[in-house]
């Protein structure tokens, strides 16, 4: 995408402004968010994603001080921290762990949440996929005792136990 | 199989059907997105790379099972003249991101055009299945069932904590965005429309207008999504949105009742006025073309013009867009050249007068 701005340049910053509940998009490069500096984000109104992820790395000033983010640099693709903050994309897989410090407080506040529930591989998330049960059955044994279901709860714990047979003998 | 077939028709074979609710409803969406363990994202891909990424997916082509969904053509960008680009990403076979920044990007297109496969754009795969009309939970068992296909035979990029890895922050996790197509004339016409996007932006969806640049919703098409893919099953992502859709398309029904019953004349009027300016005007410009459309697309819903399919609307959004309009010109046109074609072009679809 070129920068709607000089129309030259690729645009590196995209967000969104909320002016009397109408959404409106930028998509611009980081020499005219410059030179227009009232749309540098984090201090835009909007919600966009790239806005807060700026707006939390490049702009915090405690942040800035603390940690040195700039200095955070995946080891397998490259990619520095403030480069990433910059481009609001990961280089490789292995940026999550390099970063792995700093994503939670982004994530909450892209998704509200930090750790994933929905689908796994079936090929390489066999394991994953039996540690999720267990906790759900973990959960429902808990209640069943709870309740003094007892019969039940115990037959919760056999398939517990089974499943980390399963996971031992993997 | 020749790249005119995708190319040619403004109207993909899907969109010639009825979905539900398609008064309302024009369109339903999944984009999932992968990438391939192991190798950096197309960002930051070398050529070699990306070539290796490009091989490892177009092999799945071969796979039986994919076989027995669809025929599926390989369509390699570089095989492709800007206009041709143009028109797929107007066509929304392909995103506008991956025509600008993608290094052996290609697109994997099904013979009706209900699924496309992009490879190598912001992630090495993005699998997007369309639905006519309100069908977005048959959208994501079929994006779903070609994901455990590709999935079968390769290994994707996955964390036990943030599950499937993507280049953006914002499609971690489950990596699919849900969306819906809605034509909300009425709701804009009776000025709820602002209060009920605040209202749905505030339950994790996001609106967007149709082309979307900078946002404006020509037409009265908007386009609404999810925006959280961390923390909540693609189930849940699924059904939140579906119930919200509902809730609008009830929303917009009301509207256009109320409409009827108190403004049935200023309506019938501003329905006609917008008829007989499509049919006649010799310039048009793609901002009053789309308002235009979306009233006769109105009208036709609310029966007052009897003797028109709502399709020819949909396809005269796309067949004006400029790429089209100069693939059908064979030659590049100016900005107001353009304007003189869609013009024309409109009229002739029309074909009454
Ligand atoms: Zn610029
Ligand atoms: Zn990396």
């Amino acid at each position: 995408m070129i920068c709607q701005e000089c129309g030259k340049r690729p645009a590196t910053l995209h967000f969104t402004k909320i002016i009397n509940g109408e959404k409106t998009e930028f998509h611009i490069c980081e020499a005219c968010a410059r030179e227009k500096g009232e749309m540098i984000p984090g201090t835009s109104n909007g919600f966009s994603i790239h806005n807060l992820l700026s707006g939390l790395l490049d702009f915090d000033p405690s942040s800035m001080a603390s940690a040195k983010p700039q200095t955070i640099r995946c080891e397998h693709c490259g990619l520095t921290y403030s480069q990433f903050s910059k481009l609001g994309r990961f280089g490789c897989d292995s940026c999550y762990k390099s970063f792995s410090d700093k994503l939670d407080p982004l994530f909450k506040r892209v998704h509200g949440n930090t750790v994933h529930v929905g689908k796994v591989p079936k090929r390489s998330g066999g394991l994953i996929q039996y540690k999720r049960e267990i906790e759900t059955l973990k959960k429902e044994m808990m209640t069943r005792i709870e309740l003094e279901e007892f019969e039940q709860a115990a037959k919760i714990r056999d398939q517990i136990r089974d499943l980390e047979k399963k996971i031992a003998g993997a | 199989m020749s790249l005119n077939q995708f190319t040619g028709d403004a109207l993909s074979e899907w969109m010639k059907g009825d979905g539900p609710e398609s008064d309302i409803v024009i369109s339903s969406r999944i984009r999932i997105a992968r990438n391939l363990k192991d190798y950096p994202y197309p960002m930051l891909a070398t050529n070699q790379q990306s070539q290796e990424v490009l091989d490892q997916l177009s092999a799945v082509l071969e796979n039986e099972e994919l076989e027995t969904i669809s025929n599926f053509s390989l369509v390699p960008l570089s095989r492709l003249n800007e206009l041709e680009r143009m028109v797929l990403v107007e066509k929304h076979l392909i995103s506008p991101n991956l025509v600008n920044e993608s290094r052996n990007g290609a697109v994997i297109l099904s013979e009706n055009e209900s699924i496309s496969i992009m490879i190598n754009e912001e992630d090495h795969l993005r699998i997007q299945c369309l639905c006519p009309g309100f069908q977005i939970k048959e959208a994501w068992d079929l994006a779903n069932q070609i994901d455990d296909i590709f999935e079968s035979q390769l290994d994707y990029g996955y964390d036990e904590k943030r599950g499937y890895l993507t280049s953006c922050p914002t499609n971690v996790g489950t990596g699919i965005r849900a969306s819906v197509m809605m034509h909300l004339p009425a709701l804009v016409l009776t000025q709820q429309i602002n209060r009920i996007l605040s209202a749905v932006t505030q339950v994790g969806l996001t609106v967007r207008g149709l082309y979307g640049e900078g946002s404006e919703a020509l037409g009265n098409l908007f386009q609404i999504s999810n925006q959280i893919t961390l923390g909540q099953s693609e189930e849940e992502i699924i059904d939140n949105l579906f119930s919200v859709a509902r809730q609008i398309i009830e929303h917009e029904r009301a509207a256009r009742h109320k409409l009827m019953q108190e403004s049935k004349m200023r309506i019938t009027d501003r329905v006609n006025r917008s008829l007989g300016i499509l049919s006649h005007a010799a310039i048009m410009d793609s901002k009053e073309a789309a308002q235009r459309l979306s009233d006769v697309r109105l009208g036709i819903d609310l029966e007052i013009i009897k003797d028109l399919s709502s399709n020819i609307l949909n396809e005269l959004l796309v067949m004006t867009q400029p790429g089209f309009l100069q693939m059908n010109a064979g030659e590049k046109l100016s900005a107001e050249e353009r304007d003189v074609r869609r013009a024309e072009l409109i009229r002739q679809r029309f074909g009454r007068f």
